[in-house]
């Protein structure tokens, strides 16, 4: 009950914090030069004035700022996020298209940086002066250092050109014939190289910290009162202080899914993944105001998931934030 | 009869900045089935070393047992594997800390954790454990047993908490219990409840307990045996009687006379020791070759400095380490 109570609050914040970025995104493109109008009569080799007119009447563009905002919410709320003249297909369904590519990008290389990222800080603190010790702080330089295009171009060359494994661009080979785990293999084929690159960047992060929350756990009392009962190291490390330390690292996790979600952006494009990154960064280029602003509210409706999520499993780890 | 546990010449040394202490020197003690021994000293003199020493947790790296036996049921405890130890620990020798607060798991529900001692040891299913915890909460009385199993530590109270400890401890009947200042972080009415439940438990179960106190009154009720810890060595060591009777080592005086009722009534009050005047020596200075108490003694006299004070005997089994024992 009082968890229902407070997830349907939590849920309610975070459907004001969407509306609140939905009026500050509209109103930073209304503030931008240019138009729906200019860029539709770039794409029809230029046009004169009275055309323009004739466009912005027939799209709304001439009426007042706060109309435009108001029409532009009422859409949202039914799913309408405008049209994009330069894909010729509704925002929505542009996005559609493209969200499952980045969640599955994003989501994995989350999830590879946390279960990696948390096992080396495991490890590394079982043995502060062991070789996986020295190979997180190397990790976590290199994370902080290397632009992460960088990064991805230098697998790239290593895993797809020297040597070649895994495959250079998309997601998917249109030539390939075969059942669903056929497509299923290649798809992870091409998932890996820009799931590790993304992975890079917060790998370093999550295991620098696990390394120094496990350190702190692992001289805890009740880490003590675990080994007196005869408990096996294992028990010990992976059970008791294990569940003690995660807290600290999903919390960072869920803080750093707007960066991941920027991150790849970036590496969406190195790796030619054909997710909203791309399709951010080919809009931005032409200019398509509806497809933007489409992906920013669908990045922060990413952010906003990911962070509830958060909170859901640090709930489930630590039963002292239940019933909060 | 053979003794429960025999301690012989034990030499704990903790490697710190300063270089390696002998944080426990020259050590002996024995202890039989089902009797109670008490370890009482200031602070940092040493005794939960002891007590971690004896279950093979000494703080890793740091400490180590540098000379001595600990013989336990006949095997040298400190000879044993780590596999072995593990057999031991929560099964024949159990242990309740000194902090209830922190010393159990915030995040598994209390009767998780005592069943995972039984699972640890025993043959059971998880329900058959789950029962047997909740039977253990209601040996040590907590109310409403079955209901309070699935709380975590955080919605119990120190008192609470301190009882779930026990029970921890006791979920396998170990042959021994180590109590390191089980009431220390409890306030006075819980704390004469813990005595009580423990001193029933061990009537009920037979166990030999090490019970380490700054309660004197505690002492003097649970326990037959006492030794006076100074600076990582025994200042003097026999029969709780005897000693409260008439203590031979300045430093058991000092400790004694701050409790001056402590014989006449036991029971009613339970007074702490009180500081003895004067500052105990840092853990670098324990391996000198003198008497360690000497600045703070108004008996010191020149061979005090020279050398360390030999055993003396008294009576049946009491021992002060005092040159001038006799005279006092
Ligand atoms: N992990 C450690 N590393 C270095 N020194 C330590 C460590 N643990 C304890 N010591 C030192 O060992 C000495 C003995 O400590 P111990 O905990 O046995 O004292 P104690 O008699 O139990 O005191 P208290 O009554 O405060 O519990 C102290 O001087 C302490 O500073
Ligand atoms: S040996 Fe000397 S200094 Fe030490 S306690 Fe005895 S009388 Fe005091
Ligand atoms: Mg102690």
């Amino acid at each position: 009950m009082q968890f229902l109570l407070t997830t349907s609050k939590r849920v309610f914040y975070a459907i004001v914090l969407l509306v609140a970025v939905l009026v500050l995104n509209f109103s930073l493109m209304h503030l931008a030069p240019g138009d729906v109008a200019d860029t539709i009569s770039q794409s029809m080799g230029g046009a004169d004035q009275e055309l323009l007119d004739q466009i912005r009447a027939d799209y709304g563009l001439d009426q007042p700022f706060v109309v435009q905002l108001g029409r532009y919410i009422g859409g949202v709320l039914t799913f309408d996020l405008g049209f994009s003249f330069f894909y010729n297909m509704p925002v929505t369904e542009l996005i559609l298209q493209r969200l499952p590519a980045t969640l599955l990008l994003v989501l994995s290389a989350q999830l590879l940086a946390l279960v990696v990222g948390v096992l080396l800080g495991v490890m590394s603190a079982r043995k502060p002066n062991g070789i996986t010790s020295h190979f997180v702080t190397f990790l976590a330089l290199f994370g902080y250092s290397a632009p992460v295009f960088w990064t991805g171009i230098l697998l790239l060359i290593g895993f797809s050109l020297n040597i070649q494994i895994f495959p250079v661009a998309g997601m998917q080979d249109v030539t390939i014939e075969g059942g669903f785990w056929v497509h299923a293999w290649d798809i992870f084929m091409h998932l890996m190289l820009p799931m590790i690159t993304l992975a890079s960047i917060f790998l370093a992060l999550y295991s620098r910290l696990s390394r120094a929350t496990m350190m702190e756990v692992l001289g805890s009392d009740y880490v003590r009162t675990a080994k007196a009962k005869g408990l096996s190291q294992n028990q010990v490390v992976y059970k008791h202080a294990l569940k003690n330390a995660l807290s600290p690292v999903i919390t960072l996790a869920g803080l750093q899914f707007s960066a991941v979600i920027s991150g790849a952006v970036l590496v969406e494009t190195v790796f030619s993944w054909p997710g909203l990154g791309t399709l951010a960064f080919q809009s931005i280029i032409a200019r398509d105001t509806p497809t933007i602003l489409g992906i920013l509210f669908f990045s922060a409706l990413v952010v906003i998931v990911g962070n509830l999520l958060t909170d859901m499993a640090l709930r489930l780890v630590d039963p002292r934030l239940r019933g909060r | 009869m053979e003794p429960l546990l025999t301690v012989e010449n034990l030499r704990i040394e903790l490697t710190t900045r300063d270089g390696v202490a002998p944080v426990i020197d020259d050590l002996s003690l024995s202890l039989n089935a089902g009797e109670t021994l008490s370890f009482v000293g200031e602070s940092g003199c040493g005794k939960s070393m002891t007590a971690l020493a004896l279950m093979g947790l000494l703080p890793e790296k740091v400490g180590r047992v540098a000379s001595g036996k600990i013989l336990f049921d006949g095997e040298d405890l400190t000879q044993a594997t780590p596999r072995r130890l593990r057999e031991i620990r929560g099964n024949e020798i159990s242990m309740i800390f000194q902090e209830p607060m922190t010393s159990l798991n915030p995040v598994f529900s209390v009767g998780e954790q005592i069943a995972e001692a039984i699972r640890a040891h025993q043959n059971l299913s998880r329900t058959a454990a789950w029962d047997k915890a909740v039977e253990l909460l209601d040996a040590v009385r907590i109310p409403n047993p079955k209901g309070r199993a699935v709380d975590y530590p955080f919605q119990m109270s120190g008192g609470q908490r301190q009882r779930a400890m026990i029970a921890m401890a006791l979920a396998c009947e170990p042959k021994l219990l180590i109590a390191d200042e089980p009431t220390t972080a409890l306030d006075v009415t819980v704390q004469a409840q813990i005595f009580d439940l423990l001193t029933d438990l061990q009537k009920q179960s037979g166990a030999a307990i090490i019970l380490i106190t700054h309660d004197m009154g505690a002492v003097a009720e649970m326990a037959r045996d006492v030794i006076v810890m100074y600076a990582g060595r025994k200042a003097e060591y026999g029969p709780v009687d005897a000693i409260i009777e008439h203590p031979r080592h300045p430093y058991t005086q000092g400790l004694i006379s701050c409790v001056p009722h402590i014989v006449s009534d036991m029971s009613e009050e339970r007074p702490d020791l009180v500081e003895v005047p004067g500052i105990v020596p840092s853990l670098k200075d324990f391996g000198r070759d003198q008497c360690l108490f000497a600045s703070r003694c108004a008996h010191r006299t020149d061979e005090c400095l020279a050398g360390r004070p030999p055993e003396k005997h008294f009576g049946a089994s009491q021992i002060a380490d005092c040159w001038h024992a006799e005279a006092l």
